[in-house]
């Protein structure tokens, strides 16, 4: 049976590795090539790298860098930031990264999901979806601005990127992000019960049992996670950690216990 | 020598690093001459079927790859859509496959199933005999998936290893010479790892 796939997420701020709260104060934590390194060894099911910059600053995705992720990386990467054209993605796969990810895309060109799905398959084009809370209510953050308010928008959102050729969703809680109190099970259970591709959930997990919690409440999704695997203890001392392939077989066969597959 | 064609897609850096990790002499194959003296060839494909055919078709290298592996019968494997393309058509394009392997490629939807579409992450194979591309490797073992597309074998005798995704569906073939895997060893870890060792020492 397919497994829950358990993806550490790495922020990159001018080829450092990064960590914010809230999609906010980036805290410098090492060197993005050290880290894919030794999560390789560690066996990871896959990684998601996100460049958190350059679609602020209109640059380029630094291609020369990411030609380095794929080198000795023998598990597959996404890669998100600045992916603006279908060479730019083109580009990206050919160099051996597995999926590219689009966010600001999806509002300011919904083709480009569309051509590059055309192109390498829907399995390779993943959308990213920053979700915050505000007043009460689910807004999709894109570009600085709150794109759409309300549950309702955020579900025929999902769904038409869904349509236009997304083959995986990256739902990232902003309002969650970097604070390690759990993931927004609500929010993860809503969009699960929606749309039936694969959905990968960032932003809260704190502990393995925030993993657990997850997966026992979504079944088989990706739970994507940045402090968790690079912080250890109160003081987040910097240090590299990832579940031990026991450790993810339990979380397996929670997955299997729910209804949602 | 083992021989990695390089036709615009495909993950060749991943396959050629870990063969050289093991001291296996490999090439990239990208001209016609390339493929003197190869051995075995790694047939990598990312991408839709019609364009990674099309591709293939108008590499440089086509013809006598072709020769080599229909004739010559050297043993060559296909990688996810470098498997694909082995089959006769896909419901995925407009282009002829290969046709070196008979078979159809259908959209995962084919299936029974309410199960998420593409099929992506780490899923078990299944053999009932095990086939010399999976010594060292376990029944149930894991490796990586990530595709939407599946191959269907006309012949079952073709089919080495299959995958649970609401039902069974072929994941490997084997005809001769020619191998093809759905799943990504250049992505699987260690279990890849050892599939792509296996080929090296057929």
């Amino acid at each position: 049976m397919l497994r829950p796939r358990i993806i550490p997420c790495l922020l990159l701020q001018d080829e450092g590795l990064v960590k914010t709260i809230n999609f906010k104060n980036p805290t410098y934590i090492g060197d993005p090539l050290n880290a894919i390194k030794i999560f390789n060894e560690k066996n990871a099911d896959e990684i998601i790298i996100l460049d958190i910059d350059v679609s602020k600053a209109n640059k380029q995705p630094n291609f020369g860098l990411i030609e380095k992720f794929s080198l000795d990386c023998r598990m597959p990467i996404c890669y998100g930031g600045g992916v603006r054209t279908l060479s730019d993605a083109l580009r990206i796969i050919e160099m051996g990264i597995e999926k590219i990810s689009l966010n600001s895309a999806a509002f300011k060109s919904p083709s480009l999901i569309s051509s590059i799905a055309r192109e390498v398959g829907t399995q390779s084009v993943v959308v990213s979806i920053d979700v915050d809370v505000v007043k009460g209510e689910y807004c999709i953050f894109s570009e600085n601005n709150y794109q759409l308010r309300g549950q309702k928008n955020l579900i025929e959102h999902i769904k038409k990127v869904v349509d236009l050729g997304a083959g995986e969703l990256l739902i990232n809680s902003v309002h969650k992000d970097g604070l390690m109190s759990g993931y927004d099970l609500e929010l993860s259970m809503m969009v699960r019960s929606e749309v039936n591709c694969p959905i990968t959930f960032l932003g809260g997990a704190g502990s393995f049992s925030n993993l657990e919690d997850l997966i026992r409440s979504c079944g088989v999704v990706g739970a994507a996670a940045g402090s968790i695997f690079v912080y250890k203890g109160e003081f987040k001392a910097v240090l590299i950690s990832y579940p031990s392939q026991e450790d993810r077989d339990s979380l397996a066969k929670k997955a299997y216990l729910t209804q949602m597959d | 020598m083992i021989g990695i064609l390089n036709y615009g897609t495909g993950n060749i850096k991943a396959f050629s690093n870990i063969y050289k990790s093991f001291g296996i002499s490999i090439r990239i194959i990208e001209e016609k001459n390339d493929l003197e003296g190869v051995s075995k060839i790694v047939l990598p494909g990312v991408g839709s079927f019609d364009r990674v055919l099309e591709k293939l078709r108008s590499a440089a290298f086509f013809n006598l790859l072709e020769d080599l592996v229909l004739n010559k019968e050297i043993p060559i494997l296909g990688i996810c859509v470098g498997m694909q393309i082995m089959a006769q058509r896909s419901d995925e394009g407009v282009c002829k496959g290969l046709g070196w392997i008979g078979g159809e490629v259908h959209h995962l939807s084919k299936l029974k199933t309410n199960k998420q579409i593409p099929h992506m992450g780490w899923n078990q194979i299944n053999f009932s005999e095990k086939n010399e591309l999976f010594s060292g490797i376990k029944n149930f073992d894991n490796f990586y998936f990530l595709h939407s597309y599946f191959f269907q074998p006309t012949y079952e005798s073709d089919s080495v290893a299959k995958c649970c995704h609401s039902e069974n569906f072929c994941v490997a073939v084997n005809r001769k010479n020619i191998y093809g895997v759905q799943f990504h060893p250049e992505k699987s870890h260690q279990n890849g790892i050892q599939l792509l060792k296996n080929f090296a020492i057929l």
